[in-house]
């Protein structure tokens, strides 16, 4: 009895993260299409409801009504599954994000390398996909991504071992508690080299602009889920959303001191500032991260392959190495507030 | 039977049978997805023996990039179910030969007489501020420096090695240059002509009336 009552209280914890995931994501479209609009001078979605509020609803109820189309060439059990393994590695990836001092789903001691791990596997679901479909275009896709995310995915774990060393943790809550003293206490400043990084190769990893050569519109039409229609190219859209929050919120918590509050250590403002809980701080900075993926969506071109290749592999990566070795002489010598022991 | 037995059941099931679909599935890239699964429920049974850091670990190296190279490649080739059907009758007493020695090795070697509970009991419970990484790396730094360190320089050989025997740059190559590409200024490439505009004497015969 008592461990049914465990498990349903960590069923409830689930259900409460994905349900507000899943509303978060429905907001960004409807927030990514504002955005880009009024930077395009235009207006975006305004019919649907006050301001077209209900836009992503619409959308939805229109991806659920849609029929999924089948290739008769394509291989059925890999087709079905690649857009469940894209949703399900994307949705594992927050369970062990903490939100607040004591809210989190599961404080592990080697939750930094369970999430990189899971955003490792995230290539799955369009390999899979892509390969499944039988379509060249479809193919060319997968590759591309395939490639992609092994070359950035060095350079993403180069810049989180940069983390760890100078937190000596692999754990998300003592990283926070090691950046608590206020806003030159967090890690972007020691390492900020590694936020960079860390930052570019993130928007590498969900394979969005300027790096999302694996969909590709003008060159290989839609990429790894030209063949998907309805709710599995739905699923694909999800996944792709939710791992943009989810980069956001590990660059908050990694670099950005996570729920910590930015007033802490200032004599007036840390005070009247004491009542908003850590999850309000958590939010707003990972808010701030998002806008900045729509941003530069809105900006930048998209990369040439080759370019992509040679920044991830001729620029972050070295970076990344030397920052490290620069970091381990700091630690020797125990410089400033950041790696004093 | 308890929960984690549950779980470790589970797991094993998969890993047992994912493991034989490697060799016994018809197609190379089922193949190597049977290989990922097969990684992936190891990891799991690693996580309940509490050893986080080398389950994640598995995932994140083998799992994550490993395969994800390997599939890469077997995508691209196309083998046909013919062919490596073709040839199964002729050598099936060899195949038979090589299976029945290895698992007579591994029973002879791996069996309960070495690893029964007798030799092996069951390790006791680390407290809950038990760091698997923290006292991997002691081990791995103290006690074993010199293999690990040796270990190191071999790979990067094999690195130097695998760059080496694929990057031939000759006169075959071609390359995209980096740096020309960089240094391309606007008038390079464009020129702009300054021109008198032209002013018609007399009303020009060419406007539509």
């Amino acid at each position: 009895m008592d461990q049914l009552f465990l498990v349903s209280i960590i069923v409830a914890k689930i259900i409460v993260i994905v349900v507000a995931l899943l509303v978060s994501v429905a907001y960004l479209t409807y927030f990514e299409r504002k955005v880009i609009g009024y930077m395009q001078s235009r207006i975006g979605p305004n019919r649907v409801g006050p301001g077209g509020l209900f836009q992503p609803f619409a959308d939805v109820l229109k991806l659920i009504l849609k029929e999924i189309i089948m290739p008769t060439a394509s291989n059925k059990f890999l087709f079905i599954i690649a857009p469940m393994i894209s949703i399900a590695t994307a949705l594992a990836g927050w369970a062990v994000i903490p939100f607040d001092k004591i809210n989190v789903l599961a404080n592990i001691n080697a939750g930094v390398l369970y999430s990189l791990s899971l955003s490792s596997l995230g290539v799955y679901g369009i390999m899979i996909a892509g390969w499944a479909s039988n379509s060249k275009y479809a193919m060319f896709g997968a590759l591309r991504a395939a490639a992609q995310s092994i070359s950035y995915e060095i350079a993403m774990g180069f810049a989180l071992v940069g983390v760890m060393m100078a937190a000596s943790s692999l754990n998300f809550q003592t990283i926070i508690h090691a950046q608590s003293g206020g806003i030159w206490h967090w890690y972007w400043l020691p390492l900020f080299p590694l936020f960079l990084v860390y930052w570019i190769s993130g928007v590498a990893e969900t394979n969005r602009a300027p790096f999302d050569v694996a969909e590709g519109e003008t060159e290989i039409v839609a990429g790894f889920h030209v063949e998907y229609s309805g709710t599995a190219f739905a699923l694909f859209f999800l996944a792709e959303y939710a791992n943009m929050i989810l980069i956001s919120t590990l660059i908050a918590v990694l670099f950005l001191g996570g729920w910590l509050s930015p007033f802490e250590g200032i004599p007036v403002l840390e005070g009247l500032f004491a009542w908003v809980p850590g999850v309000v701080w958590l939010l707003m900075k990972t808010a701030f991260f998002i806008f900045v993926y729509l941003w530069i969506r809105a900006t930048f071109p998209r990369y040439r392959y080759d370019q992509i290749m040679r920044l991830g592999w001729k620029i972050l990566i070295p970076v990344t190495l030397v920052w490290i070795v620069v970091e381990a002489f700091a630690i020797q010598l125990n410089i400033g507030p950041w790696f004093a022991r | 039977m308890t929960i984690l037995q549950l779980i470790f059941y589970a797991f094993s099931v998969v890993a047992v049978f994912s493991a034989m679909m490697v060799v016994g599935s018809s197609n190379p890239v089922r193949g190597a997805l049977f290989l990922v699964l097969t990684f992936f429920a190891m990891a799991g049974i690693w996580m309940i023996l509490h050893a986080e850091f080398l389950a994640l670990i598995l995932v994140l190296v083998y799992v994550g990039a490993v395969m994800t190279l390997f599939l890469f490649v077997v995508m691209m080739l196309s083998v046909s179910r013919v062919s490596l059907q073709e040839g199964f009758v002729r050598y099936l007493p060899i195949y038979a030969l090589i299976v029945l020695t290895i698992t007579g090795l591994i029973i002879m070697v791996l069996g309960p007489k070495q690893f029964g509970l007798l030799q092996m009991p069951i390790p006791a419970l680390k407290p809950a501020d038990y760091s698997n990484i923290a006292s991997l790396g002691m081990v791995l730094y103290t006690q074993y420096v010199y293999p690990f360190e040796v270990s190191a320089v071999l790979l990067l050989t094999a690195i130097v090695a695998a760059i080496s025997l694929t990057h031939r740059a000759g006169k075959r190559h071609k390359s995209q240059k980096i740096s020309a590409q960089i240094s391309v200024r606007a008038k390079d490439r464009l020129t702009l002509v300054n021109m008198p505009s032209e002013k018609p004497s007399s009303p020009s015969s060419d406007t539509p009336g």
